[in-house]
């Protein structure tokens, strides 16, 4: 093999006609800049924890000045559209129909005891437990209005302030709780993961398929000027494409960003590295475009959504399943860049996460080097 | 032999892929200054031999030495002094002519200087020059493989791989490219050129032949024919019953071969036989001919085997009623481009009919109007009786199709194949069982009915693919380049059956680049950029268009002169 | 016609099984995702790393304490006594959420006046961060109900909540009844999409075509098979949800399955639909991720259609999973009846009749 003689001609020349290629090929570009607006405006808006104008029944089985109160304070939180029903069955046929989500039930003697300080008045929440999640999201909102509503009654009937512990509770890093702001960074690296990954193991596939790898394999380049030449192009590509995603995550979805830009530029372009060497490895397995693309598939973007942490907490997840999670690159980037656009720059979190990235990268690298070996075989 | 040493050096190569055994204790010395012919059917092993000497693959015995080093552990010593071009060209579809030259500049890492002088000297020696700025995926195939072979040649290499440069190439072009690599040749390269068309064998200074991963021959191919230049003859036929004619000779003791060219029958005679009085082949006389080296293949290849088989069982009883094919002004229009251009002819029944044309000419397009897959922009097309513009799919019932990659199930089968394609003509109960019997019998698949299709062998493949065509006993038969790539044994024993089948009234089509197909049609149409320009008996053609003078004109003759012809009315041709 | 369309479901049925790649797109991407995603997504929040800043350590506050831990949910991963530590920690990830009693928080009590108490939950992860912030309510209600007399609580409310149909809040039990409805229509569209290009780029497919077979029966042919892997690898996946996940089944089978057929089938016409456009395998591959995605997007699988903004909501109703998840929730866990599932069904029926017809039509006007 010849030296590694890069900064040559032939490295130019090479590096001159992946650049060409990637104009001249709308889908390259398509993949690297077009793929993550689509998928960052659908998922970004498409998943969302946060539960807003939730169809809600109260059930006032003897409406009064009380229950008409408590009424308008569901009806004045941006979480709650609420219906009012005179009777418990009807509440329970439209949750069964699917047309609230939960109902609370006020009794007719609710106006008399939450009047006396002596009795304590009795209200049932009910929710559609078929989507947990939601359900429990329904409930503390459900909670939390009732208390806000007890409390300014009572501030309002003159009684002194409850004698009992009251609870006060700040969110750090995301005071309004939304759930955007946690996905959007996790979304970022998955699109990443995904440009990376297909994009090399779809165009190197392609110059196996259309014999070109092997025309180039006689030629004088040597296998690491190939695989650099190729890395560099899709490397600047896919910065392209992460300018975009937080772009469109700092200005589109209002995620604050809270770190140093240039250290998100570090960890980047480190994760861009593990994600592209991840391709040309899966190309070198897998020879036809049908498989690579498949195993990009099963290999990167399914991880990426389900075990970097993205969208479901890696804590709470079986032992041996968060085990399974430290082979995973995307887990790194993903805690990396949720830090970095809602905490700041924590280094004790971004530096076990920039070593790890580096580790792949560079365990990716040499694998992909020492597979693509100048021979068919 | 003094002289300089040989450029390759291949000593006891075997390689194996898997179980399978790719080339078996192959050696040879490739000469330089000197055209070698690497010569044989598909799957002969011919593009693993060059990937071998290239480096790219390392064999499992023996050993290559290419330029005086090992192809495994010398490869930095000689990959700046080879030129290859893969199969499928290797070109980047997607970057102009210049940009690839350009590329493969960068790549040997050539001056300036040396870059400009090449660059332009290439250009001009493959005529592309007027192409520089067009990308290479719109090129025609003749000048991508003349583009491919330019950015071969560019770094002066000292050996010139070239695996099926000629593949599907139109005659004029094919030309071309053996002008360019005689003249390197002529400058002291060495050039490997390989092929599955016979007749180049012919051109070349020397000649590898493999089959089945077997070095069968090599040498001059003079001296391969040579041994059979009393043996090889040419007798007219009678216009009708040339392939009764061929089966009767076919069947002589004396015969080692007996192929349809045209009007005559071409015989090559067993070693030591005392030749036939004609007067026993139907004919009237036997005209010595020149032996080609088809016909010391073939006859390589029978050795003492015995003469082919019997004449095939008539399966088919077809009246010779108005069954025929019948194109008129047949036009299709791809968005603005007119890929068939009023194409007007017919078929009679049990006729050979061949559509004749380079990749690209508009004859697919044709054969597929014909068999109802597309949509004629414009005129009408009859087959079997039937208008294919009204009942398609009655007249989809009397037609059999055969396409060029044998497009079976691959997974599936033998017997699979067999009951899925008569199953979707139709046919149930004891015709169904009757006619499986029929294909597995006459079609000896017998022994790998359980077998899958895609494992077989390629003969075995090809027998499948007419079989399934067949079942339903169909009028007209449709066949796309049916044995290009076969060994010349398979091809025969193809066209005999198809000549019994069209004795029997079965009309065919065929479409091929391949000028040995035609040579077993009855009649021919030379498709050129979409139009039919010139229809007629394969003989009249070589005969009025083969070029006045020659003593024994070949089609390829006559259909570079047509094209010629055709172009310079067009006044179209770049030069 | 019977022996003709016979002949083709026989032969699809024999491609199928016989193909490796195949074999292995219908069993071994299910079997991974239904394992990753049964134990990987939770929303549940366990095992709670809470930090403690304790300053007055009497007796109330202590129990307090004692109290988070003796929840199961909460675990002391850090004790501090200045704010700098905990801030430190909540932004390193060590805790999750730090509980601040400050001084003078059993000298309220015991002087019967409102005892303020803190809670810094990392936001980060908004929804467990919720989640923790509801567990520490409840825990801080309990308290209460035991340590303030009911004649001093001024107006008391008592506020009993349930959810219906799965009163734990168990996230496998939403999940796994999507997913088998999801994994369908994976294999389902890869089924046909990847048959017809299959055929296409063997060169199968114009030998097809030159038979007598016509669009209609060409259709039914591809159709059959992928309608029964379809029907059988979501039947599997819900048995496999109530064996070994143990989601309850309260409905009726019958009408999940005659769901499943509905969607399947207008799996299979959305399919046919890529197929027919696109020319090789890695098109219609790739047509079929780019369609997938969306389409889990958009279905309520992971997160309610509800909370999406208005024109994504919008986008949901062309999409089958939308309606075949909602019912395969419904009867899984609500035994959903005939009446109630009728709204969920007939889109399904209009989108299968829809996109069939448009594959029909696209095949016929290749073949006349």
């Amino acid at each position: 093999m010849t030296g590694a003689r890069l900064p040559g001609r032939r490295f130019r020349g090479l590096l001159r006609k992946e650049f060409v290629q990637i104009v001249r090929d709308p889908s390259s570009i398509a993949i690297a800049l077009v793929m993550p607006i689509v998928l960052l405006l659908l998922i970004g808006y498409g998943i969302s924890l946060d539960a807003r104008d939730v169809r809600f029944g109260l059930v006032d089985e003897n409406p009064s000045v009380e229950s008409a109160s408590l009424y308008h304070s569901f009806a004045s939180t941006r979480y709650f559209r609420p219906t009012r029903f005179v009777d418990a069955r009807q509440a329970e046929a439209a949750l069964m129909r699917g047309d609230i989500a939960g109902f609370a039930v006020l009794r007719g003697d609710f106006a008399r005891k939450v009047a006396d300080p002596l009795q304590p008045a009795e209200i049932g929440i009910f929710v559609n437990g078929v989507d947990a999640n939601n359900a429990r999201v329904v409930i503390g909102y459900a909670l939390g209005t009732i208390e806000n509503w007890a409390s300014a009654y009572r501030r309002h009937r003159g009684q002194k302030g409850a004698p009992a512990v009251t609870l006060e509770q700040r969110y750090w890093f995301n005071p309004e709780i939304r759930s955007a702001n946690f996905i959007v960074p996790g979304l970022i690296a998955m699109v990443m993961t995904m440009i990376g990954a297909l994009l090399t193991a779809l165009v190197v596939a392609r110059e196996w398929e259309r014999g070109t790898m092997e025309a180039m394999m006689v030629s004088p380049a040597s296998m690491p000027e190939i695989i650099i030449s190729k890395l560099c192009a899709y490397f600047v590509l896919g910065l392209g494409g992460l300018a975009v995603s937080v772009g469109l995550g700092i200005f589109v979805f209002g995620v604050p960003f809270r770190g140093s830009f240039p250290v998100l530029l570090l960890m980047s372009s480190v994760f861009l590295v593990v994600s592209l060497a991840m391709g040309l490895v899966i190309s070198t397995v897998a020879r036809s475009q049908f498989v690579a693309a498949q195993l990009a598939f099963l290999i990167t973007f399914m991880p990426a959504l389900i075990l970097s942490g993205m969208m479901f907490d890696i804590a709470s997840m079986p032992g041996w399943l968060q085990a399974v999670t430290t082979v995973f690159a995307a887990r790194y980037f993903v805690s990396g860049l949720q830090t970095l656009f809602l905490a700041g720059t924590v280094w004790p979190i971004l530096l076990p996460d920039l070593l790890a990235l580096v580790g792949f990268a560079v365990l990716f690298l040499g694998v992909a080097i020492a597979r693509t070996r100048r021979s068919l075989e | 032999m003094a002289g300089p040493p040989p450029a390759v050096i291949i000593d006891g190569v075997v390689k194996r892929f898997g179980a399978s055994t790719a080339l078996q204790d192959v050696s040879a010395a490739i000469a330089p200054g000197a055209i070698t012919g690497l010569v044989g059917p598909d799957g002969a092993g011919k593009t693993t031999l060059l990937r071998l000497i290239a480096g790219l693959l390392e064999p499992d015995a023996g050993s290559i030495t290419v330029l005086g080093s090992d192809s495994v552990t010398g490869v930095a010593r000689f990959q700046r002094d080879i030129g290859y071009m893969p199969q499928r060209s290797g070109l980047y579809e997607d970057l102009t002519v210049g940009e690839n030259l350009r590329l493969c500049a960068d790549l040997h890492e050539l001056d300036d200087e040396t870059r400009g002088e090449r660059l332009a000297a290439l250009l001009g020696f493959t005529r592309l020059s007027p192409f520089v700025n067009r990308l290479a995926g719109q090129l025609s195939g003749g000048m991508k493989q003349k583009l491919a072979l330019a950015t071969a040649l560019l770094a002066r290499p000292r050996l010139l791989l070239l695996d099926e440069p000629s593949a599907g190439v139109d005659p004029a072009s094919r030309r071309e490219l053996w002008r360019i690599v005689r003249e390197m040749a002529g400058e002291g390269v060495a050039v490997i050129w390989s092929t599955t068309y016979l007749d180049e064998a012919e051109r070349c200074d020397r000649f590898l032949l493999l089959q089945n991963g077997r070095l069968l021959a090599s040498g001059a191919p003079e001296s391969f024919t040579g041994g059979l230049s009393d043996r090889t003859f040419l007798l007219d036929l009678p216009d009708s019953g040339r392939h009764r004619a061929q089966r009767r000779a076919a069947r002589h003791p004396a015969v080692a071969d007996a192929t349809i060219q045209g009007g005559s029958l071409r015989l090559v005679l067993r070693q030591g036989a005392a030749a036939p009085p004609p007067q026993a082949l139907g004919a009237a006389a036997l005209r010595p001919v020149r032996p080609r080296f088809e016909d010391a293949f073939v006859s390589l290849l029978q050795g003492d085997a015995t003469a082919p088989d019997e004449e095939p069982a008539p399966g088919t009883v077809v009246p010779a009623d108005g069954a025929t094919i019948v194109a008129q002004d047949l036009t299709c229009d791809f968005g603005r481009f007119r890929a068939v251009d009023h194409v007007s002819f017919s078929v009679a029944p049990g006729e050979i009919f061949g559509l004749l044309g380079p990749n690209g000419a508009g004859k697919s397009t044709t054969f597929r109007m014909l068999c109802g897959l597309l949509e004629p922009t414009e005129g009408s097309a009859r087959v079997a009786g039937v208008d294919l513009g009204r009942a398609r799919a009655a007249a989809r019932e009397r037609i059999g199709y055969m396409s060029q990659r044998f497009s079976l199930y691959a997974n599936l089968s033998v017997r699979d194949n067999l009951d899925f394609f008569s199953g979707v003509y139709g046919l149930s109960g004891s015709r169904r069982a009757r006619r499986i019997a029929w294909a597995t019998e006459s079609f000896e698949l017998g022994a790998v009915i359980d077998a899958e299709a895609g494992g077989l062998p390629l003969g075995f493949k090809q027998r499948l693919a007419l079989a399934c065509a067949l079942l339903h006993e169909p009028r007209v038969l449709f066949l796309d380049e049916p044995t290009s790539g076969v060994d010349p044994l398979m091809r025969r024993a193809f066209w005999q059956r198809i000549g019994s089948l069209a004795d029997q009234g079965v009309t065919i089509l065929v479409t091929s680049h391949f000028m040995d197909e035609a040579e077993y049609c009855d009649r021919l149409g030379i498709v050129y950029a979409g139009k039919l320009i010139a229809t007629g008996r394969p003989d009249e053609l070589k005969r009025r268009f083969g070029g006045p003078g020659r003593a024994e004109p070949t089609l390829e003759d006559a259909f570079v002169a047509l094209i010629d012809a055709h172009d310079d009315r067009a006044g179209a041709r770049p030069s | 016609m019977w022996c003709r369309i016979r002949s083709l479901i026989v032969k699809e049925f024999l491609m199928l099984w016989k193909d490796r790649k195949s074999r292995f797109v219908l069993l071994v991407p299910p079997i991974i995702q239904l394992v990753l995603f049964a134990n990987a997504a939770t929303f549940e929040v366990r095992d709670v790393a809470l930090g403690v800043w304790q300053e007055d350590r009497a007796g109330p506050a202590t129990e307090l304490v004692r109290r988070f831990t003796g929840s199961g949910t909460f675990r002391i991963a850090a004790a501090y006594d200045n704010p700098r530590a905990a801030e430190d920690d909540i932004a390193a990830q060590r805790v999750k959420a730090v509980l601040h009693v400050g001084q003078g928080f059993s000298a309220d009590i015991a002087a019967g006046r409102p005892a303020r108490l803190q809670l810094l939950l990392d936001g980060r992860r908004s929804n467990s961060a919720l989640i923790i912030q509801n567990y520490a309510a409840a825990i801080i209600e309990r308290f209460n109900l035991e340590h303030i007399p009911p004649g001093a609580r001024g107006a008391g409310l008592e506020i009993q909540t349930r959810a219906w149909f799965n009163a734990n809040f168990e996230s496998r039990w939403f999940i796994l009844p999507g997913l088998a409805v999801l994994l369908t229509m994976v294999a389902t569209l890869l089924i046909t999409a990847l048959s017809v290009a299959r055929e296409r780029e063997l060169g199968t497919f114009d030998q097809l075509l030159v038979t007598p077979l016509r669009p209609m029966e060409i259709l039914v042919g591809k159709t059959a098979p992928a309608l029964c892997v379809g029907f059988v690898e979501a039947n599997v996946i819900a048995a496999i949800a109530v064996g070994a996940y143990g989601v309850p089944f309260v409905g009726d089978i019958l009408l999940f399955d005659a769901g499943i057929v509905l969607f399947v089938l207008s799996a299979i016409g959305i399919g046919l639909v890529i197929s027919s456009i696109a020319k090789t395998q890695q098109q219609a591959i790739l047509g079929v991720f780019l369609l997938l995605s969306p389409f889990t997007v958009l279905s309520g699988f992971t997160t309610p259609i509800a909370n999406m903004p208005q024109w994504c909501q919008a986008l949901t109703y062309v999409n089958p999973i939308r309606y075949m998840i909602a019912l395969s929730r419904g009867v899984f866990l609500q035994d959903l009846t005939w009446s109630l599932a009728w709204p969920m069904l007939w889109p399904m029926m209009v989108i299968a009749a829809v996109t069939l017809g448009y594959a029909t039509w696209l095949f016929a006007r290749k073949l006349q």
